[in-house]
């Protein structure tokens, strides 16, 4: 009887306690973000696809077509092709695409690349209806960024 | 002689009356319930469809009212489409006898007590039967459980509700909240000098409210992640949305009897505003803590629920009844 009593009150104060507890989240402001109308800033390591590094003295990209990265991608998603022009001592790429529905975003090409001319951009709004969308031209891209 | 006093008047106007009121509350406690919902999970809620989401309800509606209603082949027909107006109907009864203010009540009958009480279990027998109609096996366990669950919580309900007639004396509502009108320390949940157990009562009124309109800790009848949508599994469009609607009718009016009974009605507090404000206030608080208790407390398991009622608010409400009356009866004898 006293045991029944006891139980009853010790476990109506623990509800109270747990009511007290989601009141306490109530009155806070919410933390979700409401996506498409604001978004987070993306984390420095966050790996999105990987873009082609501009010399900031040349303007042009630091890459020598040494075709490691083609090499180094594990689902051989990397393509490039280059040559060597006049009166420079490196070879520069000329073709540089990514087929990005293969890619698995190991990093591999960024952490192989001699030159530093592979990083992770930030992009993640990615969808698309097409497969052709996937496959970057990271030439004409860095080209684009520079306009 | 007002226009009020004349009977078809009086009667249209209550119809419409309790139909916005029930339509209205309904609607938009849906809309309360998910941004407290959100709330209490640290998230915003609705917010896309009318500023703060206040259209959602309209959507809400349309999308259920577009929508076909199967009836499942092999299932009862008739009960199948009886069901929900028989969720629906007691609950707008039930609105007939309840006093919102001094004035503003449909008809003050002298039974009032005893007629929600009665109209307010019919609300299970639909739930049964639409269980029971749908030949959907989800629903048929969703009924069983259902009785069983509001057998089990009517008796420390109606219990509470005796104590509270021998304080009161009355079955008339309007007559209740008279005698609670002095302050606040005449609200019965307060009036300590009849039964010390006075907000113990309360809690034990209140808890089996929830298990009657089968919200949560105690939606047995609906638990979503066990039995599907329970009883309403085969449900579909405005069967649906009715059988929804019925549910919050039914929480509306849970909390207004609990505010007539032990928190003095229209009463007010400190004395400004009109009444009708101070009952909607206290109603509106309480079907706040309805929520706030549905989204603190995790579905109890069956055994667990049953425990409760048959081995503690029983008991409890019990003793309560028995102290009450001692003493109630013991100064008299001298």
């Amino acid at each position: 009887m006293k045991n029944i009593i006891r139980d009853s009150v010790a476990g109506f104060k623990t509800l109270v306690v747990g009511m007290r507890v989601t009141i306490d989240q109530f009155f806070r402001r919410p933390v979700t973000v409401h996506y498409p109308h604001e978004a987070l800033k993306m984390p420095d390591r966050y790996r999105g696809h990987i873009e082609l590094v501009r010399d900031p003295e040349t303007g042009k990209s630091l890459c020598i077509a040494c075709k490691s990265c083609e090499k180094a991608c594990p689902s051989d998603c990397i393509f490039v092709d280059g040559l060597k022009r006049e009166g420079e001592k490196r070879k520069s790429a000329t073709e540089f695409t990514l087929d990005f529905t293969k890619c698995s975003l190991c990093g591999a090409c960024v952490e192989v690349c001699p030159t530093d001319a592979l990083r992770f951009t930030k992009s993640y709004n990615l969808a698309s209806t097409q497969k052709q969308s996937y496959f970057f031209d990271l030439m004409k891209r860095m080209e684009e960024q520079k306009k | 002689m007002s226009f009020l006093e004349i009977e078809p008047f009086r009667i249209a106007l209550y119809v419409v009356g309790a139909l916005a009121f029930v339509g209205a509350n309904a609607a938009y406690l849906v809309w309360v319930e998910r941004k407290a919902a959100g709330r209490f999970q640290r998230r915003a809620g609705p917010t896309e469809v009318g500023p703060a989401g206040l259209l959602q309800p309209v959507a809400d509606a349309i999308k259920l009212m577009s929508k076909q209603i199967i009836v499942p082949p092999g299932s009862d027909a008739l009960l199948f489409r009886i069901a929900p107006v028989m969720v629906m109907a007691p609950a707008l009864m039930c609105f007939a006898t309840i006093p919102f203010s001094d004035s503003i009540v449909a008809r003050n009958i002298d039974v009032g007590l005893l007629m929600i009480f009665a109209f307010g279990s019919i609300n299970v027998m639909a739930v049964m039967l639409g269980g029971w109609a749908s030949r959907n096996k989800y629903a048929i366990i969703s009924a069983a459980r259902v009785v069983s669950q509001n057998v089990a919580y009517e008796i420390p309900m109606l219990l509470t509700v005796i104590t509270m007639l021998m304080v009161a004396g009355t079955l008339n509502l309007h007559e209740i909240v008279k005698q609670q009108e002095a302050g606040f320390w005449a609200w019965n949940i307060f009036r300590l000098g009849t039964n010390p157990l006075m907000p113990v009562t309360f809690v034990i009124f209140f808890t089996c409210m929830l298990a009657e309109t089968n919200r949560a800790p105690f939606d047995m009848a609906e638990a979503e992640s066990e039995l599907v949508a329970g009883a309403y599994t085969e449900y579909s469009g405005m069967g649906f949305g009715v059988f929804f609607m019925g549910e919050y009718a039914n929480i509306v009016i849970g909390c207004a009897v609990a505010t007539v009974l032990f928190l003095g009605g229209w009463g007010s507090p400190v004395g400004f505003l009109p009444g009708v404000w101070w009952f909607l206030a206290k109603m509106y608080f309480l079907i706040f803590t309805v929520i706030w208790i549905r989204w603190t407390f995790p579905r109890t398991q069956f055994y667990g629920l049953l425990n409760l009622s048959w081995k503690i608010l029983i008991p409890f409400s019990l003793a309560t009844l028995v102290l009450t009356s001692i003493v109630m009866k013991i100064p008299r004898m001298f």
